[in-house]
C-alpha cells in the first residue's frame, strides 16, 4: 500500500466499522468468553472500538516510520505484523482495566482469537477486495472522502 | 447564417465561439449520436490542402472543400498502444458503447509495441517484466493480482508468500511477459477493442471552428478512396507513446561517420548478432547506462557467458556513477551502489497514490521540476541475482564498472572500436568488439509529428521537463475548444502534476482521471461503486461489459 496519513486514518476506521464489526457479530458467539452472549458482544465490540481509537494514534506512528521509507510505501508484510504491538497494547490496557466499559478482563484465548481474525479480515479486505466498489481508493492513498 | 467567407473567416475565427457555424454539427448530433456518418465530400483531392495545413482551427467546409470525407464519432484515441487500451477499457466498463469510441492506430494490437521493445531489451517470453503485482492493465481494480492469478492458475501458494514477503525478504515479485499480453488479449476481446479499431497513420489533430476537434488519418494504401480521412470529434485523446529513440551524441556520430552499424548498437534495437557473435568468439563489450536496460543486457551477458562457458570481458560505464545511498536527507535517501541508483520500480511506489502523488498534485514551475529531478534520475531494482551475477564479475575480473564520459568513439586497428573516456580516474582508451547503449534516451516530443503539429497550432505547450502540459485530469492545456476537450496520457506527459505516467498504472490513473472527466462534462456516467462491482463480477467470469 501507498497510504497518505488521512487515507490511513480513513481506512482504518471504515474497515474496522464495516468488516471489523461484521466478523466481531460473526465470531463472538464461538468465543470463550464466560456469561450470557449479550454482555460477551458488548466485551468484543468494545476491543474493536479500542483497537480503533488507538489504531488511529498507531497510524501517526506508522507514518512517521515510513518517512524513512524511500518508495514511501507501507509493504503487505508491515501491514500484517503491526497486528503484534497493536495486539499487545489492547491486551496490556485490558488486563489493567484501563479500557473504559469493560471492567473484567476477557480470558486471552478469547481476546486472541477474536483479534487475530478481525485483523487478519481487515488486512486480507484491504489488499484487495477493497478496491472492487472503490477503485479510486488505491490512487488517492487510502482516502475514502 | 451559412459559412463565411475566408477573408472574414480569417478576421473572426476564433475556436469554440461560433455557434452560427454548429449547424452541421447540431444535425449530426440529432441524428443518431455515436454512430458514424460519412458525409458526402465535394469533388477535391482528398488530402491536405496548403489551406488545412496553414490554419490552426478548420471549418467542415473547409475540410470538404479539400475531399476529405468525415466520420463522426464522439471520441477518438490516438496511438492505440496501452495507454489507449486502458482509456477506451475504463471507458467502455463505464458504460460508453463501442459505437462512440473509435481508436485511431497503425498497429494490431496494443501491446505490439510494448511487446517488440521488451523482446529486443531483452525480456524472452516467459521473464518477468518490471511491474507491480497489481498494475494490470488489463484490469482496472487490480484485483486479483497478477501474483494471485499466477497462484491460481499454478495451484502454488509460492507466489503469494512472495508478495508478502517483498521487498523485506525478496525481491519485489513482478508478472511474467507472457501473463501480462495473455490477460490483454483477453480483456480485449471482452471489450470489443477490435470492433473500435480503426487503421491508419494519424497525421494532425486540428480544431474544428465551433467545437470539436478534425483528427487526420491517413489509412492503409488501398483501403480507401481517399488518401486522408477526417475524424470529427469531441473528444481526442492522445496516447502516442515515446516520440522515439534518441542516441548518445558520440555514438551518433560514431555510426554517421563510419556508417558502422554492427559494432555500436542501442539496446531497444535488434541486437542479437553481438551474442551471436560472442558465442563464436572471445570478445569485450562496453555497456553504457545504469537503468533496467543496462540490468537486463548485462544479465544476458553473464547467462551466455555461464552457460557456454564464454571468456566475455565486460566494461560497464556510468555518466553518473551512484557509490551510496543518496538524497538530501534521511527522509528522502535512495539506497546505490557500484554505479547504480537502486529502486524498485520506475519511480517509488507513493507516486502510484500515496505521498508524492499527492505532493507533486499540488506543484507548478521550477518546485514541480525540483521534485521530479529528486525522485527522477535513471535507476534500476537491486535483484538478488543480479546483485550475485556483478560480484562473481568484479571476484572473477571480467566484469569492470567505472565513472566515465566517453568523449569520442572510433573504429580500432584490426577490428572493434575504442572509447576515449574521461573519467574520475583520468583518460582511459578502452577497445572493445562491441559498444551497447542502454542509456534508453527519448526524443524530444517535437520529433513526433502529431505533437510538433499541437505545438505549433492548436495551444499545446510544454510541461518544466519539456513535455506537453497537461492539467490534474489530463486534458493538454490549452487545446479546449468549446465544450470538447483534448486529453494525452502516457510519456507524452511525464512532467506534469502526476509524475508515473509512462506505465502501467499511470496509464490507468490517467484513464481514471479523463473518465471521471468526461463524467463531470455530462458524456458518460461516472463509475460508481454498484457498476464497480458488477463489472468486476463480468470481468471475473470474462462476459461482456
Amino acid at each position: 500500500m501507498v497510504p497518505t496519513l488521512l487515507g490511513r486514518i480513513q481506512t482504518r476506521i471504515f474497515l474496522l466499522a464495516t468488516v471489523g464489526s461484521a466478523l466481531t457479530a460473526l465470531i463472538t458467539p464461538v468465543l470463550p468468553i464466560p456469561g450470557p452472549l449479550g454482555p460477551a458482544y458488548r466485551t468484543t465490540f468494545i476491543i474493536l472500538a479500542a483497537v480503533l481509537v488507538l489504531g488511529i494514534g498507531w497510524e501517526l506512528v506508522y507514518h512517521l516510520l515510513m518517512q524513512w521509507r524511500w518508495e514511501k510505501d507501507w509493504p503487505t508484510l508491515f501491514g500484517l505484523v503491526t497486528a503484534v504491538p497493536e495486539g499487545a497494547l489492547v491486551w496490556l490496557l485490558l488486563s489493567a482495566h484501563a479500557v473504559p466499559g469493560l471492567h473484567a478482563t476477557p480470558p486471552f484465548g478469547a481476546f486472541l482469537a477474536d483479534f487475530a481474525v478481525v485483523w487478519i479480515g481487515v488486512w486480507l479486505v484491504a489488499n484487495g477486495p477493497m478496491r472492487v466498489p472503490f477503485l479510486r481508493w488505491r490512487f488517492h492513498g487510502g482516502r475514502l472522502a | 447564417m451559412g459559412t463565411p467567407d475566408e477573408a472574414q473567416l480569417d478576421r473572426t475565427l476564433v475556436p469554440g465561439t461560433a455557434p452560427e457555424l454548429d449547424r452541421t454539427r447540431q444535425l449530426d448530433r440529432t441524428l443518431v449520436p455515436g454512430d458514424e456518418i460519412r458525409l458526402e465530400a465535394p469533388a477535391g483531392t482528398g488530402d491536405l490542402t496548403p489551406e488545412l495545413l496553414e490554419r490552426p482551427v478548420w471549418t467542415d467546409a473547409m475540410v470538404a472543400a479539400a475531399g476529405i470525407p468525415i466520420m463522426d464519432v464522439p471520441l477518438v484515441t490516438v496511438g492505440g498502444g496501452i495507454g489507449s487500451f486502458v482509456t477506451v477499457d475504463y471507458l467502455r466498463i463505464a458504460g460508453v458503447p463501442a459505437s462512440r469510441i473509435r481508436v485511431l492506430s497503425n498497429i494490431d494490437f496494443p501491446w505490439k509495441t510494448y511487446e517488440y521493445l521488451t523482446r529486443v531489451s531483452q525480456i524472452p517470453d516467459e521473464a518477468r517484466i518490471r511491474s507491480d503485482s497489481s498494475s494490470r492493465p488489463d484490469n482496472i481494480w487490480g484485483f486479483p493480482s497478477y501474483a494471485l492469478t499466477e497462484a491460481w492458475r499454478e495451484k502454488s501458494l509460492g507466489h503469494l508468500a512472495h508478495v508478502l514477503g517483498e521487498p523485506i525478504f525478496a525481491d519485489y515479485w513482478t508478472p511474467r511477459r507472457s501473463t501480462v499480453f495473455g490477460s490483454m488479449a483477453r480483456e480485449s476481446r471482452r471489450i470489443g477493442y477490435d470492433g473500435m479499431l480503426v487503421k491508419g497513420v494519424v497525421r494532425m489533430v486540428r480544431r474544428r471552428f465551433g467545437g470539436d476537434y478534425f483528427t487526420i488519418l491517413t489509412p492503409p494504401e488501398g483501403t480507401s478512396p481517399t488518401k486522408r480521412v477526417a475524424y470529427r470529434s469531441r473528444f481526442v485523446h492522445l496516447a502516442v507513446g515515446y516520440p522515439g529513440l534518441r542516441y548518445l551524441p558520440d555514438l551518433q556520430d560514431f555510426r554517421e561517420r563510419y556508417a558502422d552499424y554492427e559494432h555500436v548498437v542501442n539496446a531497444y534495437e535488434p541486437h542479437e548478432h553481438v551474442y551471436e557473435t560472442l558465442k563464436a568468439r572471445a570478445g569485450t563489450v562496453v555497456l553504457r547506462g545504469g537503468g533496467i536496460v543496462a540490468s537486463r543486457v548485462l544479465q544476458r551477458l553473464f547467462d551466455d557467458r555461464e552457460r557456454y562457458r564464454l571468456p566475455t570481458n565486460i566494461v560497464h560505464i556510468f555518466r553518473t556513477y551512484v557509490d551510496g545511498a543518496h538524497g538530501p536527507n534521511p527522509w528522502m535517501r535512495r539506497k546505490g551502489d557500484h554505479g547504480w541508483a537502486y529502486q524498485g520500480f520506475n519511480y517509488p511506489k507513493s507516486v502510484w497514490g500515496g505521498q508524492l502523488k499527492a505532493q507533486m498534485r499540488k506543484l507548478d514551475g521550477d518546485e514541480r521540476a525540483a521534485l521530479y529531478k529528486l525522485m527522477g534520475g535513471t535507476n534500476t531494482p537491486r535483484r538478488r541475482r543480479w546483485q550475485q551475477q556483478m560480484r562473481d564479475g568484479r571476484k572473477g575480473g571480467y566484469y569492470r564498472d567505472m565513472q566515465g564520459v566517453v568523449d569520442k568513439v572510433e573504429p580500432a586497428d584490426g577490428g572493434g572500436v575504442v572509447s576515449f573516456v574521461t573519467g574520475n580516474a583520468g583518460h582511459e582508451e578502452i577497445r572493445s568488439d562491441f559498444i551497447i547503449d542502454c542509456t534508453g534516451l527519448e526524443a524530444d516530443i517535437s520529433q513526433h509529428r502529431v505533437l510538433a503539429d499541437l505545438l505549433q497550432h492548436t495551444g499545446a505547450y510544454r510541461n518544466p521537463l519539456g513535455r506537453l502540459e497537461v492539467e490534474r485530469h489530463f486534458e493538454v492545456k490549452g487545446t479546449a475548444n468549446g465544450d470538447g476537450a483534448l486529453y494525452a496520457s502516457g510519456a507524452t506527459t511525464l512532467g506534469g502534476y502526476f509524475p508515473g505516467v509512462d506505465t502501467f498504472l499511470g496509464l490507468q490513473i490517467a484513464a481514471q482521471e479523463i473518465a471521471d472527466d468526461l463524467a463531470r462534462r455530462g458524456w458518460c456516467k461516472k463509475l460508481g461503486p454498484a457498476r464497480s462491482t458488477s463489472q468486476w463480477l463480468k470481468w471475473c467470469f470474462n462476459r461482456p461489459v
